[in-house]
């Protein structure tokens, strides 16, 4: 049976009422319009569907709804404020980062999450962090080179 | 490469075709019938009466704004490859104005011309410089346009950065001042003259210059909409009930066992069932109260255990050549084998795998005034707009598709199931229906790359010279079959099988299992011959391309002074290979350990060559990506299924290449300006796994001639 739930979504507060198994990916994508996170696997596996809760990377395609009652949530679409991108988007574009794209959002997200909890990973930090998500086009040593200039212009700006 | 084959660039493409054929009753076909000429002379299909690759017009091709933007229509499709950016850098090279002043209209059935398919690394050779020919002649019809505006001679105006100026210093006009006051659509609608010229790679300021794929600002926001994030209001999520193996037939359902309502929409037609409802995670739930009751006949089907033997005991005649049948043949090969000082044979087998797209298949369909919208991914927009016209026995022009730049092809996305699907939903829901698949769908709905069977013959006469050449391929396919070595005595043949799993395109077809048998084979024949593998194969190269890559990926390898130094467990390993007109070498290094039967790869090194670089950054990506998804084939990748059940259905059980796979990866870019750029989305995929294969053997003696490799313990 549907329940309510309430959470902060980029900064908004949010109410949903639906049914506690779905997954936080198809509510976000369905229900509240944002599809920055996508749907790549359903088993927690490729990392696309990456989202921030409370400041930490979750897999929204294998975590129901009802587990995200109260919390914070930032997904791709609420990284940049404003007109303004956070370094990793910028070292994205400068790198240009991607071939399709469709894993872009999951692993800004993880490298965010990283460089927040780490500004200065060491490779070996790096290559753990990430190694579980997914990028098909094989774009990986493009991804590498937008985190070491992400890393380096927050070195710049300490 | 012949003119025939020249002249068939996507022959080796192999498609599925569509599942259903839904019913129709007459009184829809004939108001279908009546929406279909209403769009068709609404939307004026410009490209209805013109056949694929005859001559266009330039209105056709480009539209130039009031504002001096200049969109380009185009039917080819973004998958992640670059065409979007690559075809907006050939018409502002032309035109001469700033990348930042083209728009992109990509694939949209009702509006773009059929280019043919995004398929065959066809868009560089073809594509580019369709549009460069039109942008060209536009600018040169802008400065006719102006020169009569103003009185003056042409040859006294120039172009500079969507500027038309008088050298003289005097009067200048945008394009979009232009386009204010001359009606350009009727300028431009002319037909593109054969015999414009193109601005040479020396002159190039946009062309050759490393480019940023364009939209990447809204992708790295979230805010692009691939096909699968397209939402229309009142919609609602479908989900198609699927067999519990791939040969299986319904004997029975309950289709009361789902409660149609307002919100939730059940269908059944023939063979296709589905749900649709407003999430789908309860179109999820009405499609397994419907499963719950099916009854199924499952005929028995081989297992992925006896594959190969299944291959080559169901071989299908008919066909010739390289397409399957007869064989080529040259010289004299059966003699050519007698009079051999030395015969080798081997035989070298691929598995199944699957293109695993970031974005499974997805469609959104809206139906209106009998006609259909279609958003989904796919690489043939113009084929899957007549998949769905058959499918609802439609005329064509009753169907648009269109193609948001989409997550992944790499030949996966040739066929049009999802398209089709999310229609019938839609029409039986009076509402617009959108149809994502599941991973696991994927890789069991999903078309695969034909698994293979390649048997190697091959002669040399007494001073280790190549002789007689023989190669069958079994099930995988013709491209990249030929053999470039010099051998005076060759046959070869592909013989189509039938295949026990769906199969289709992928990245470079059948190129992968050609070359890692031929690549392969040649090592065995250097060995045989006691000669290096690299002298080897320069000793029987004539083509002047292949020996540059070769020599170049050596060289930066270092492949004589590492030759030299044999360090324990550690070998090298070269392989080499041409298709769709460009080149590739690639050497590798490993680490083995014969005792566990265990090795990694430490250092990839590879040259690549496609002639005139047009953007270099977009081409580094495409090289490593290939040889990073190279590696999944070579080392990974391999489906399994057992009674008409795929059982590596997951990404657990079929893994693909993840960062810390990636090797040392050392890319030369042979830049060839005085040559035709061709594409570059392929042929970098395929000198991986012999490179490795090679390698290997050289580091434990093991010819490994099975993919994904496995060494002996």
């Amino acid at each position: 049976m549907p329940e309510d739930f309430a959470f902060t979504i980029n900064g908004r507060a949010q109410t949903i009422r639906t049914e506690p198994e779905r997954t936080v990916l198809e509510v976000l994508r369905e229900d509240l319009g944002l599809t920055g996170a996508k749907y790549g696997c359903g088993e927690g596996r490729c990392r696309a569907c990456t989202v921030l809760v409370d400041d930490k990377p979750v897999l929204s395609c294998v975590t129901p709804v009802k587990k995200i009652q109260g919390v914070v949530i930032t997904s791709i679409e609420g990284l940049a404020q404003e007109d303004k991108l956070h370094p990793v988007q910028e070292a994205f574009l400068a790198e240009g980062a991607l071939q399709c794209g469709y894993c872009t959002p999951g692993f800004v997200l993880q490298i965010v999450s990283l460089l927040r909890h780490n500004p200065k990973p060491s490779d070996e930090e790096i290559f753990d962090w990430l190694n579980p998500s997914l990028c098909r086009c094989c774009g990986y040593p493009g991804i590498l080179r937008a985190v070491q200039r992400a890393v380096a212009a927050g070195k710049e700006a300490q | 490469m012949n003119c025939h084959e020249e002249s068939q660039p996507d022959r080796h493409e192999l498609r599925e075709s569509p599942r259903y054929r839904f019913e129709v009753s007459r009184r829809g076909f004939i108001q279908s019938l009546g929406a279909g000429l209403l769009i068709c002379v609404q939307g004026g299909q410009l490209w209805a009466q013109q056949a694929r690759g005859g001559q266009r017009t330039i209105a056709a091709r480009l539209h130039i704004g009031e504002d001096g933007v200049v969109t380009v229509l185009t039917g080819k499709v973004e998958v992640g490859q670059g065409a979007r950016t690559q075809l907006a850098m050939a018409a502002a090279e032309e035109l001469r104005v700033s990348l930042d002043k083209i728009a992109m209209q990509m694939a949209d059935t009702s509006m773009t011309p059929d280019d043919g398919g995004t398929y065959g690394s066809r868009t560089t050779p073809a594509n580019v410089p369709e549009v460069r020919a039109a942008a060209a002649a536009a600018r040169e019809l802008l400065l006719e346009t102006a020169a009569k505006e103003w009185g003056v001679a042409r040859d006294v105006l120039k172009v500079d950065a969507g500027v038309i100026v008088e050298t003289s210093g005097g009067r200048s006009l945008s394009f979009g001042d232009l386009a204010k006051s001359v009606k350009l659509a009727e300028v431009l609608r002319q037909r593109v003259p054969t015999d414009i010229t193109l601005r040479k790679p020396e002159e190039w300021t946009v062309l050759g210059q490393p480019t940023v794929r364009l939209g990447t600002r809204d992708i790295v926001t979230g805010t692009h909409r691939y096909p699968s994030d397209m939402r229309l209001p009142n919609m609602l999520y479908g989900k198609v009930l699927r067999p519990p193996a791939v040969n299986a037939t319904l004997k029975s359902i309950d289709m009361n066992a789902a409660e149609s309502g307002e919100n939730l929409v059940t269908v059944r037609d023939g063979d296709f069932i589905g749900c649709a409802a407003p999430s789908t995670f309860e179109a999820s739930r009405a499609v397994w109260a419907l499963a719950a009751t099916a009854q199924w006949d499952i005929p028995p089907h081989p297992s992925s255990a006896e594959l190969f033997q299944y291959l080559r005991a169901h071989t299908q005649s008919g066909g010739e050549g390289r397409r399957g049948g007869r064989p080529e043949e040259e010289g004299a090969v059966d003699e050519g084998f007698k009079a051999a000082a030395k015969v080798l044979e081997a035989t070298y087998e691929v598995p199944y795998i699957q293109h695993v797209p970031m974005e499974p298949r997805t469609a959104l369909a809206a139906w209106g005034n009998g006609a259909v919208t279609v958003w989904t991914a796919t690489q043939r927009p113009d084929g899957v707009q007549g998949d769905v016209a058959e499918a609802f026995s439609l005329p064509r022009e009753s169907v648009r598709v269109v193609v948001p730049d989409s997550g992944g092809g790499f030949g996966g996305k040739h066929s049009g199931e999802a398209a089709v699907e999310a229609a019938r939903l839609a029409k039986a829901a009076g509402r617009p229906v959108l149809l994502q698949w599941t991973r696991e769908e994927e890789f069991m709905w999903a078309y695969y790359r034909p698994a293979g069977l390649m048997d190697a013959r091959a002669g040399l006469d007494d001073q280790g010279k190549l002789t007689t050449w023989q190669f069958t391929n079994y099930n995988a396919g013709g491209a990249g079959i030929g053999c470039p070595y010099t051998a005076p005595n060759r046959r070869i043949q592909h013989v189509p099988c039938d295949s026990p799993l769906r199969q289709g395109s992928y990245r470079a077809l059948a190129a992968t299992a050609n070359n890692f048998a031929r690549e392969s084979f040649m090592d065995e024949l250097a060995e045989a011959a006691r000669q290096d593998p690299l002298q080897f194969r320069l000793a029987h190269l004539e083509n002047e391309r292949l020996r540059r890559v070769l020599e170049e990926a050596a060289n930066a390898f270092g492949w004589a002074e590492r030759r030299a130094k044999q360090e324990p467990g550690v070998g090298i390993g070269l392989a080499c290979g041409t298709e769709k007109g460009s080149f590739v070498a690639a050497c590798a290094a490993v680490r083995a350990d014969a005792a566990k039967g265990t090795f990694e790869v430490l250092e990839i090194c590879q040259a690549f060559e496609c002639g005139a670089v047009q953007n270099p950054l977009n081409l580094r990506a495409q090289v490593e990506g290939c040889i990073i998804m190279g590696l999944g084939g070579a080392l990974m990748e391999e489906a399994t299924f057992e009674n008409g059940v795929i059982t590596s259905a997951s990404l657990k059980t079929y893994t693909v290449p993840h960062l810390r796979d990636v090797p040392v990866l050392d890319i030369v870019l042979v830049n060839r300006p005085e040559l035709p750029s061709v594409g570059a989305g392929e042929t970098p995929i395929i000198a991986v796994a012999p490179a490795i294969a090679n390698a290997l053997f050289r580091a434990t003696g093991q010819h490994l001639r099975r993919l994904p490799l496995r060494l002996k313990t």
